[in-house]
């Protein structure tokens, strides 16, 4: 089973997580950026991240053989804080770089005019970048949220095909999909969506378009959710094409229309194939548990 | 009006890509020599639009390193050694890793009245061990001697070969045999390997302590 996590916050993870989901399966991963439990209250604190996101953490993950990439975006719990604002502002430069394949996670967390005026000018950004958004559904309301979320999409002129709305369930999963958009589940111990109800979806409404990732980060998640929901296509009667197709073949596509992937799309060891797996020394301070 | 040594000759560059990405290469590339300002803008989408990976015919050179390193030298040529500094500072600032490497080869190949060791000491304090490996090419003969003991140390350290580090033979003193042999003996009380490139340091140290004093002036 080869499997590329489109929605996993590495950062907040420790390198056990990388081996066991390597050993899993995982090739290729994508890390949006995100809210970090702890509220910023600088611009510095957002481009130190976005630092490491297509510095320490891309390379990090090389050493484990995965093939690291990321999305960029001002996330919309911070969008509520004006010392944040100015993020929207210095994102362009990230926009332009390898490995950066959407802007996101943008969308609402409180459905205030300030998320809204961030996530509006953040989809004129994915137009201007012919980038894919990744848009964050909300915890509360999430099915007027996810309602709202499509109308901007629709006035923003960014095609359908090019944004997938995260974090759906039973509720939300239909208006999606008609609207052309695709579908992100976010598969969770005991929130969100778990692989069987997510078996149940598939076997409702088929493969196409439907992102399946374990949105891992500092909360009670788990790196191996995809890898999971594998099995348990499989036992459920999916064959492993199924299953590659919605764990390896849909990320693909969907990010590979940013035109900023590190992956070759056709690797069956897909992180040989990475530019950051090219480094070549043998042994390192990651791996050798040596920091200085 | 600043010239930087190419890390890999334009033919070879050129052999490498197809015929695609050789108009991108060059049209990039003609950007930057009308408008020098314009290389942080065209570095981030280089690889993609021209390569990347092991570049023919060179000694583990990356595609996308010469060819980022091509646009150094292209802006380079109506900018002042302080000038390109300057840009050279932004370009690694907002860089990513790949990025960051690059500038450190572009250093590598900048004249003597260009210093931008401040970007090497940037490079040595992280843990990316493509970045360590470039910090301590060429232009770290820019380092004061401590910085530079530091980093062939952090090159052990992080099994960063020290075939990387420019004159070692040169530089390698009875300071840095000292830390290295303390290095060495931590290993040892640990009961862990040795890297084989503790003795290749020492040796160095070794040749080196034995020079007439005037050879291990700072060459060139």
């Amino acid at each position: 089973m080869r499997i590329f996590d489109p929605h996993i916050h590495m950062t907040s993870r420790t390198t056990d997580d990388y081996e066991a989901m390597y050993a899993a399966g995982v090739r290729a991963l994508v890390e949006p950026a995100f809210w970090l439990g702890q509220p910023r209250t600088s611009v510095g604190s957002f481009t130190d991240y976005f630092d490491a996101l297509v510095g320490w953490e891309r390379f990090r993950a090389s050493q484990f053989g995965i093939a690291h990439h990321c999305t960029i975006a001002l996330n919309p719990k911070e969008a509520n804080d004006p010392r944040c604002a100015e993020v929207l502002d210095v994102l362009p430069r990230y926009l332009a770089k390898d490995g950066v394949v959407a802007v996101g996670e943008v969308g609402f967390d409180s459905m205030t005019v300030e998320e809204e005026k961030a996530f509006v000018r953040q989809l004129e950004l994915a137009v201007e970048f012919e980038l894919p958004a990744m848009v964050h559904t909300p915890h509360r309301d999430k099915e007027q949220g996810t309602r709202r979320t499509l109308e901007l999409v629709a006035e923003s002129g960014l095609a359908p095909g090019m944004v997938v709305v995260d974090h759906l369930n039973e509720v939300t999963v239909d208006q999606v999909d008609e609207a052309g958009c695709w579908m992100g589940f976010s598969i969770y111990p005991d929130t969100k969506m778990d692989e069987h109800r997510m078996v149940a979806i598939l076997q409702r409404r088929g493969l196409d378009r439907v992102l399946i990732n374990s949105a891992a980060d500092w909360g009670r998640s788990d790196p191996l959710k995809t890898a999971k929901t594998g099995a348990a296509m499989l036992a459920a009667g999916f064959t492993e094409d199924d299953v590659d197709r919605v764990l390896w073949r849909n990320p693909i596509e969907f990010f590979g229309q940013s035109g900023r992937l590190l992956v070759d799309p056709d690797a069956t060891d897909a992180a040989s194939a990475s530019a950051d797996a090219s480094a070549t020394f043998e042994g390192n301070s990651i791996l050798r548990g040596s920091r200085d | 009006m600043t010239e930087i040594r190419p890390l890999a000759e334009h033919d070879i560059i050129r052999d490498a890509l197809d015929e695609r990405a050789q108009a991108q290469w060059e049209a990039i590339t003609a950007e930057v020599a009308e408008e020098p300002t314009r290389l942080g803008r065209t570095f981030p989408a280089a690889a993609r639009k021209t390569g990347r990976g092991p570049l023919p015919g060179t000694d583990g050179v990356l595609v996308e390193d010469a060819v980022r390193v091509s646009l150094v030298q292209a802006a380079a040529r109506s900018l002042e050694p302080a000038a390109l500094l300057a840009e050279l500072r932004e370009v690694y600032r907002y860089g990513d890793n790949d990025e960051k490497r690059a500038v450190l080869h572009a250093l590598s190949g900048a004249p003597e009245d260009l210093d931008g060791s401040d970007l090497l000491l940037d490079a040595l304090r992280t843990n990316d061990t493509r970045l360590v490996a470039a910090a301590m090419g060429p232009h770290s003969d820019r380092l004061d001697d401590d910085a530079w003991r530091q980093g062939v140390l952090k090159c052990l350290f992080t099994g960063v070969p020290v075939t990387s580090v420019t004159g070692l033979a040169r530089r390698a003193d009875h300071r840095l045999a000292e830390m290295v042999q303390r290095y060495q003996r931590e290993r040892e009380a640990a009961g862990r390997d040795v890297p084989s490139d503790v003795q290749v340091v020492l040796d160095a140290c070794r040749a080196s302590l034995e020079q007439p004093e005037q050879h291990r002036q700072k060459d060139s």
